[in-house]
Formats: structure tokens, sequence, C-alpha cells
């Protein structure tokens, strides 16, 4: 291979490690979500220039080590308190970037009542909250997301309405409050959704950093361990059954333009 | 103290408050429940004078996990409640033991079990004192038997807080906070704590401070967290043990007892002597550590000890492992919020001399 051919490949590089991040081996399954978001987070601390005054909470869950990857401080939070936690964060440093990052059985089953009321006080906070309805970390249970019929661990025959209720959707729920500056749900099954997504954590970091309130972003993301299928076939399940139950899109953004 | 130090009428609750903020706590984050409720309250009124924070949370669950994100940030921070309010923060205590933490945390204790009653009570000696929450680990215990107290011990919690990296508990009851009484107000102790190896502040040329508890590895980890702890501990036990006596000296009988039975038991002394029994107090002022070497020292020689608390018989068990077999232990206690009469003990003492 001649040198003009290998400057040539390497003009052609798409992707690397975003500086904000260590060059540490992430601990996800392959095909979990929880990646991608965390490599779009690294990447906006890089555009953004905030890793330096970014302070991630992470939750209880697969993402509870998220703040090994990232050149930024980042703090625990017991299970479903990120919000409570981040909140006396950013009420000690209102100038950093507080990030909250949770999954279902985090932010809307044990910690249903501090997300609604960090929402509810307009904490200047971005809490991003990944969604593939089903407890991960502890092995596939049923989680408030879980969608009719879908089969977990503690819902071997299927998840039954009339048993334990119905899926919870977060955005359409906080979007019931006053406060909240933006919220919005997207998804990382495919190229397309991933680049909304960035777009997504992008405002929500924005509204943060221009102090206009409190932005939630719930990314739809596939678990094909917790699931038992494949990558592939986890991805088409986001695609061709979460979606249709949690409706991709803005659900409210105090900022658009009229 | 000053020699400009006036006396002041407060109540126990807002001297609570009035501590804390002269201790330069800035940031305060509590939930409502009688017989509390004064230090949210004062602490809503007077930290935005100041240029603090008070919040009311939605639950003791968040409030004790605000205190947690504000003292990873660095701040002093706090939160007040009372016995099931603080059943509910155990967790969050424990978490913020595992990350070493610093944090004041005050329980004006009520009657229980359950949702009991709004009267003072000693109930929560054992939560207090054996780590509430799971895991194991110890955090400092203060308990007041004055209005003054209430606020000297307030800030001498921030800096036992920080100088240890610890939970501080600040183990009053509903009587205490209640009660209005003349004192001088602290001034600020002064010293300096650094906090710049961990706080999170912003990794800006810095590698980046992480503050959590999980540490997966057994053998790598987690035990060394553990070891260190205890080690922590075992200075804490021998540097922060603290006690007062009265009429100790020739003493035939000696009571022990915390808090509020303090009180009530230097009473008891006084109509003792009166009655030509001789009586001393044994009163531990940090519960946990617990003043075991001083209780033992005192209770030599002694014809009887009786402990005297606002519950079943709780502390009775440390004054039992200090004393060994060296005098003979006899409790009494009342129950429900029910507070223990100077008679009825000095009937008890006086039936021993019998």
């Amino acid at each position: 291979m001649s040198n003009s051919v290998l400057t040539k490949v390497r003009e052609k590089l798409v992707y690397s490690r975003p500086d904000s991040m260590y060059p540490r081996k992430m601990h996800y399954c392959a095909g979990c979500g929880h990646g991608v978001v965390h490599k779009l987070l690294g990447e906006l601390m890089d555009e953004l220039g905030i890793a330096e005054k970014t302070i991630l909470v992470a939750p209880v869950g697969c993402a509870v080590l998220a703040f090994f990857y990232f050149r930024a401080d980042g703090c625990e939070a017991a299970h479903g308190r990120v919000p409570a936690v981040a909140t006396g964060i950013k009420r000690v440093h209102p100038d950093h970037v507080v990030i909250g990052y949770q999954g279902d059985g985090d932010l809307l089953a044990i910690g249903t009542a501090e997300t609604i009321h960090a929402a509810n006080r307009g904490e200047n906070i971005t809490v991003i909250f990944v969604n593939n309805a089903i407890y991960g970390m502890t092995g596939g249970q049923m989680a408030p997301t879980s969608l009719v019929g879908q089969k977990t661990k503690t819902s071997p025959y299927g998840r039954k309405a009339e048993d334990v209720g119905y899926p919870i959707r977060a955005c359409e729920l906080l979007n019931t409050l006053e406060a909240p500056y933006y919220i919005e749900r997207t998804s990382v099954h495919d190229v397309k959704n991933v680049l909304k997504t960035k777009r997504a954590l992008k405002k929500g970091l924005m509204n943060q950093i221009e102090k206009r309130g409190y932005s939630f972003i719930e990314v739809l993301s596939a678990c094909p361990t917790g699931w038992g299928v494949t990558p592939k076939a986890a991805n088409l399940w986001v695609a061709e059954n979460m979606a249709s139950v949690y409706p991709l899109g803005v659900v409210r953004d105090k900022g658009a333009k009229a | 103290m000053t020699a400009t130090a006036e006396k002041i009428l407060m109540k126990g609750n807002e001297a609570i408050g009035e501590a804390a903020v002269i201790a330069g706590c800035r940031y305060f984050f509590g939930y409502p429940i009688t017989p509390q409720n004064e230090v949210p309250a004062y602490m809503a009124m007077r930290l935005p004078q100041v240029g603090g924070t008070f919040l009311q949370a939605e639950s003791e669950l968040a409030a004790i996990n605000m205190v947690f994100g504000a003292a990873a940030a660095g701040a002093r921070a706090m939160t007040s409640s009372s016995s099931p309010g603080i059943s509910l923060k155990q967790e969050g205590i424990s978490y913020l033991s595992g990350a070493e933490l610093p944090a004041v945390v005050v329980n004006m204790m009520r009657g229980g079990p359950g949702l009991g009653n709004i009267a003072g009570s000693q109930g929560d000696y054992f939560q207090s004192t054996r780590g509430g929450g799971h895991g194991d680990y110890r955090h400092i215990v203060l308990a007041p038997a004055s209005v003054q107290e209430l606020a000297d011990l307030t800030l001498l919690a921030f800096d036992l807080a920080d100088q240890y990296r610890i939970v501080v508990l600040v183990l009053g009851d509903g009587y205490l906070g209640q009660m209005s009484e003349p004192l001088v107000l602290p001034q600020p102790s002064g010293k300096q704590f650094d906090k710049s190896g961990w706080a999170l502040t912003g990794a800006k040329v810095r590698e980046q401070h992480l503050v959590y508890s999980l540490l997966l590895s057994p053998e790598d980890a987690l035990e060394k967290l553990n070891l260190r702890l205890q080690e922590k501990y075992r200075v804490i036990e021998k540097n922060e043990t603290r006690h007062e006596t009265y009429n100790t000296e020739d003493a035939e009988y000696l009571l022990v007892g915390f808090g509020m039975c303090a009180r009530i038991l230097r009473g008891a002394v006084v109509s003792l002597a009166r009655a030509g029994v001789k009586a001393g107090l044994f009163r531990p002022i940090t519960l946990w550590p617990f003043p075991y070497r001083e209780l033992a020292a005192a209770a030599r020689g002694r014809k009887k000890i009786l402990v005297v608390e606002m519950n079943a018989g709780q502390m009775v068990e440390d004054v039992r492992l200090a004393v060994a077999d060296s005098s003979p232990v006899d409790f009494y206690g009342r129950m429900g919020g029910m507070i223990p009469e100077v008679e009825a003990i000095v009937e008890r003492v006086r039936g021993y001399v019998e």
C-alpha cells in the first residue's frame, strides 16, 4: 500500500474517541444503547467545551459506572435519587453543568417522586432517561416501562395490564407540569435517530448552560441481553414495538420559535 | 465566648438553626414532621438573609439525598427530622458514610414505634448508635441536654463532620426542641477544612473527582474502604469521646442518663442529697463514641448504677458493657412520650439504701 492511499484512508476517519472520554473499555453488553448515549454525551462535552465544569450523577442500574468514562467529575446516587443528588449539587454550583443519567427502574419506579418534583421545581439540570423497558443490571425484571405482553423474569407469562398496569410514559407525565422547559423523546436504534438524539441532548445541555431550566430527554434503547435477542433484532424491536407505545419527538420546547 | 456575649431567649429548634448559620451552613434540605418543624421554618426564614438555600424536599429520602449532593459539591449542608423521618433517611446516611461525606443530621426524637406520637422520646438510641442503615459504619452522635447545648453541639457537629468526613447526628428530643431557654450564641470556631482533594467542583486542570461507594472488588476495594473506615472510627473513639459528671466524687450510687434524662437526674441527685443519700450523675455527651472507659472508671466502687432513659432500656446495654461486673446495674425507663419523674427516681434509689 502506498503512502498516498494511507493518507486517503486517514482522511476518511469519521469517528474517534471524544477528548472528554477516558480510553476505558466500556462494561456494557453488545448492542446496548448506553454506550451510544455515552459517546454522544462525550462528543457534546467536546463540542460545548463543558467537561471541566460538568458533574455527572449516575444512577443505580446498568449505568451505575457511567462517570468512569468521562473526564468530568462524577457522583453516585442511591437508587432513584439522582434528581435529588443533582439538585443538591446544582444548588451549590449553579454555573456548572449537572447531568442526571437514569434508567427506567431508577427514574420511573423507585425514583418517581424525585423525578416529578425536580421537574416541577424547574431545576436547571439536564436529565437523560435511557428507557429500555427492562431492569438490565439485576437480570431482566419487569420495568415500569415494559410493554404489555412483554416477557421478563418477573412477568414470565407476559406483562398483564389488568394485573400490573400499563407502561408509564415519562415525557407525557412530566408534560402535565408547568415548570419543565424542554421534554423530548428520541431513540438510538438507527443512525438517523442517533443523530436526532445528539441534537436533543445538545439542546438539553444548552438550555442548562443558558439557565433556561429543566430539560428531559428520554432515549429509547435496546437491551439485547435482557430481552434475549440479537442486537440487530433488538433495534428492530425498538422501532417496531417501543416507538408505537412511546412516540418519538418533541413533547415540549418552551424555546421553540413560534 | 466573648466578653460582650449576651444571653437571649430562644426555642431549642431555632437555636439549632442559628448555630448552623453561625457554623457557615448555607444549605438546608428538610421535610415537615413534628416536633422539629421550627428547624426548617427557621432556616427558610434565615438562609435567604445570608445568601443560602433552603429547600423543602418532596420527602425525607429526597432531603437526605439533596444533602448528599450538596456535601459532595463541597458545601456545609444539613437536614433535620424526627424519628419516623430519620428512619427514612437511614439509606442516605449509609451512602454518606460509604462515600465519606461530611453532613449534619438532627433528630428531635418522638414516641414510637411506627407513627407513635409527637411527644419527646429517646427511643432511637439503638438506631443512632449502631448504624441505623445497612453496612458497617458509624457516625458521631451528640446528645445535648439544654438549648445552650443544642447550639454549641450543632456548631461542633459541623467541625467534626468536616474534620473526619463523617455524618454527625445531633440527637435531641421533642421536649428539648420545644423548650425555650436563655443561651449565649456560640462563636464560630474559625477552623478551616480543605475539601479541594475530593469535592466535586469541575475537573478543570485536574483529574476527575468521583464521589461513590460502589466498590465491586471485595478484596482490592471494598474491604480496604471498610478497613480505612474502621481505622477512622478508632481515631474518633480516642479523640472525640465526651461526657460530664456531677457530684460523683463520694457518691455511693451513680445515676446515668443522656439528654433530657440527664437534666432530670441532676434534680434527683440534689433531692437525694437532701435526703442524705450520696448519688452522682454520669452523662454521656457523645453516644457514639460512647464513653466506655470513663464510665467504667466512674462506676468503680459504687453500690449501684441506675440508668434512666425515655425508652425501654437501650443505652443501658452500653452501660452494662462499660461497667461489666464491677457494680450492679439497674434500669428505669418511661416510654411513649412519658417523662421519668424525679420522685420516682429518688424512690428507686432510696429503695437500694433500705
